[in-house]
């Protein structure tokens, strides 16, 4: 068997398999209800279904027709990105607005192609200032701006 | 004489001091956003959203309709000098705009633009005081399989702007709407597809899912290109058009603010249809079609204008329907929920000073941008020569700091991580974000008003055809579907995307 779209052909898998996941979960786990009166399962059911349905049809027809290829994924900027991301919410607490401002800026850099250690210092102590004059004085959010240890 | 009067009550709220400078500020961080290349006006709108929380309602819209139309006003600066298109609409303008730059003509470009923007921007405002009304009239007689049909109309036609395949586009829909009913369920209160995360019986935090598809994902695929950019930052110069290109521009603007302006309203529809049509018909009209792309003064100046006017026009079926015809709508539906307003045909007769505010402010907003921008342009052009390695980590913190101070909840941030994830994913499998984003936002309206229509009607599924204006929505639907089918159309809507992916780099 040879894929003669692979863009499409995982397009189909993917979003087909979860069409099919939300159709049974769905089917199985929620009341599904009758068309006069719809349990909570009916929607997700139907259009589950017709996700499963449509993703089919692209993996049948990405055996025939040709497609693009799936671009490659660089590994770096997208792992930096989110562990950037997902540390904001996790330091903004414990480490306060300063800190987890600084952390993400440094983090995130390192998932460009070019990183210099001096200039994403001095962007991360640029970006925590003006964090803290823009969301914390002029907007008034309320963030706390040092670490927790320190101010008990 | 009512437009009239609504528009003086409206004047009124836009021109209080305090509007004024939400409205003002709003159009500057807008453009100066929209300026940045590589982060379109969706992702613009997301970020900006959190600062607008602690506003009242009416300026907070007024703000968020000026970030609107200050980051169009923005991506189409970028265009112009970097051709870096920062949304689809500014594709258009880049084709004609950016070689006008490389000629030396950048000032008038930018001129012609901005004018251009701000007369198709005084028509859609007059549109948009006509046509509401009457609009949200006939929408408080729909009932829910209307509004359900109309919604089916809507996702359809959203389809037919899709990039790529209708399939990929429909499924993008479908699985909006799935993502969209996540949460509890209204009527039983059962939870549903939350997994046991507590956060999510509210719903998938939309702001969260935005930033991620439309953020994240675009700055990690820029980052994954290696581009270099060419900025034409000596050449802007003068401003002035010549006495000729006055000449060549007036009827494009005029024509561009016309079909802007219809097509904004469409459902599915936005500022991109009106950008592209109007180029097409430029050409079409010209005496010398052969200089569109090398720089014709009438390929940015119709396009521009029809592209200002569409996105005003656009509000039109969100604020008296409540239904998005486009992802920028659909996240200003999120912000008017945030705000507690459920947008609507109630929204106008109930609160008439936010809703004629709203419009009115449209207009002087558009006045400070003719006013405003042009005078500086060059610290845009300086924004844009800041290299993209300091511009993005800059841009991920001021994401995570809105998202996070929607709910103060570390797990927006996952959320917005995940969908970052997908959103790389969809894009890397030639699947558009938009389609799915308007799903999201339909998903329970959509099931509400099926299961309403369907217990009206005791179970009977023809309910949908019956009923006359449903059953208009419906064939039209079917019609639209047949039509993408059709082989010369089919070729006609590739031509066009061909067309806007050899324009973008």
């Amino acid at each position: 068997m040879r894929i003669a779209s692979p863009q499409d052909f995982w397009s189909g898998l993917f979003f087909g398999g979860l069409g099919l996941f939300a159709c049974i979960y769905a089917a199985t786990q929620y009341n599904v209800g009758t068309a006069l009166r719809m349990g909570p399962g009916y929607f997700p059911m139907a259009v589950g279904g017709l996700v499963a349905l449509l993703g089919f049809v692209l993996l049948v027809r990405s055996l025939r027709v040709e497609g693009p290829p799936v671009p490659r994924i660089l590994v770096r900027p997208i792992v930096m990105v989110v562990i950037a991301t997902v540390a904001y919410g996790y330091l903004l607490k414990p480490l306060g607005l300063v800190a987890a401002t600084m952390v993400v800026i440094v983090v995130s850099a390192l998932g460009g192609h070019e990183f210099r250690w001096r200039e994403a210092l001095v962007l991360a102590v640029a970006l925590a200032i003006f964090s803290v004059l823009v969301f914390v004085y002029a907007l008034g959010l309320p963030l706390q701006l040092w670490p927790e240890a320190l101010i008990d | 004489m009512e437009a009239l009067a609504n528009l003086a009550l409206g004047l009124q709220v836009a021109v209080s001091p305090e509007n004024l400078m939400y409205c003002l500020i709003g159009v500057l961080l807008g453009t100066l956003i929209g300026v940045l290349p590589g982060i379109g006006t969706t992702a613009t709108i997301a970020m900006l959203l959190p600062i607008t929380f602690n506003l009242d309602p009416t300026s907070a819209l007024i703000m968020l309709a000026g970030i609107y139309y200050g980051s169009q006003y923005g991506g189409s600066t970028t265009a112009i000098l970097v051709n870096i298109p920062g949304e689809i609409s500014s594709v258009v303008t880049a084709l004609d705009g950016y070689q006008m730059a490389r000629r030396g003509r950048a000032g008038p470009a930018l001129a012609v633009a901005a004018v251009g923007s701000f007369v198709a921007g005084c028509f859609a405002t007059l549109v948009i005081a006509l046509a509401a009304p009457a609009l949200a009239e006939v929408a408080l007689k729909f009932g829910p399989a209307e509004y359900f049909s109309l919604m089916v109309l809507g996702l359809i036609c959203a389809t037919v702007l899709a990039h790529g395949s209708v399939i990929k586009a429909i499924l993008m829909i479908l699985v909006g709407l799935l993502i969209g009913i996540v949460g509890t369920d209204v009527n039983s209160g059962t939870l549903r597809f939350t997994f046991g995360v507590p956060e999510l019986s509210d719903g998938v935090n939309i702001i969260a899912l935005f930033m991620g598809m439309f953020g994240v994902a675009e700055i990690v695929a820029n980052l994954e290109m290696r581009g270099t950019r060419e900025v034409f930052t000596k050449s802007v110069g003068k401003l002035m058009p010549s006495r000729d290109e006055i000449r060549r521009s007036i009827f494009p603007i005029l024509r561009g603010a016309g079909i802007g302006s219809a097509l904004g309203i469409l459902p599915g529809g936005g500022s991109i249809l009106g950008a592209f049509s109007s180029y097409m018909i430029e050409k079409k009209m010209s005496s010398r079609p052969q200089e569109f792309g090398k720089g014709a003064i009438e390929g940015v100046a119709g396009p521009e204008s029809a592209n200002n006017a569409g996105a005003q026009t656009s509000f039109i079926p969100m604020l008296t329907l409540g239904i998005p015809g486009n992802a920028v709508m659909a996240l200003m539906v999120g912000a008017m929920m945030i705000q507690g307003i459920a947008p609507g045909p109630q929204v106008m007769a109930e609160r008439p000073q936010l809703f004629w505010g709203m419009i009115v402010s449209m207009w002087v907003g558009n006045l400070m941008l003719v006013i405003l921008n042009l005078p500086l342009i060059g610290i845009w052009i300086r924004l844009l020569q800041v290299p993209y390695r300091l511009l993005f980590p800059s841009i991920l913190v001021f994401m995570a700091i809105g998202v996070y101070s929607v709910n103060n909840n570390p797990m927006d941030l996952i959320i917005m991580a995940v969908f970052g994830v997908f959103g790389l994913a969809c894009m890397k499998l030639g699947m558009e974000p938009a389609p799915l984003a308007l799903g999201v936002v339909l998903g329970p309206l959509m099931e509400e008003n099926l299961r309403r229509a369907m217990l009206l009607a005791r179970g009977d599924p023809t309910v949908f055809l019956t009923r006359p204006i449903s059953a208009g929505f419906i064939i039209a639907s079917a019609l639209v579907l047949v039509l993408l089918a059709l082989p010369v159309l089919r070729k006609k809507r590739e031509a066009v995307f061909q067309a806007e992916e050899a324009a973008s780099p």
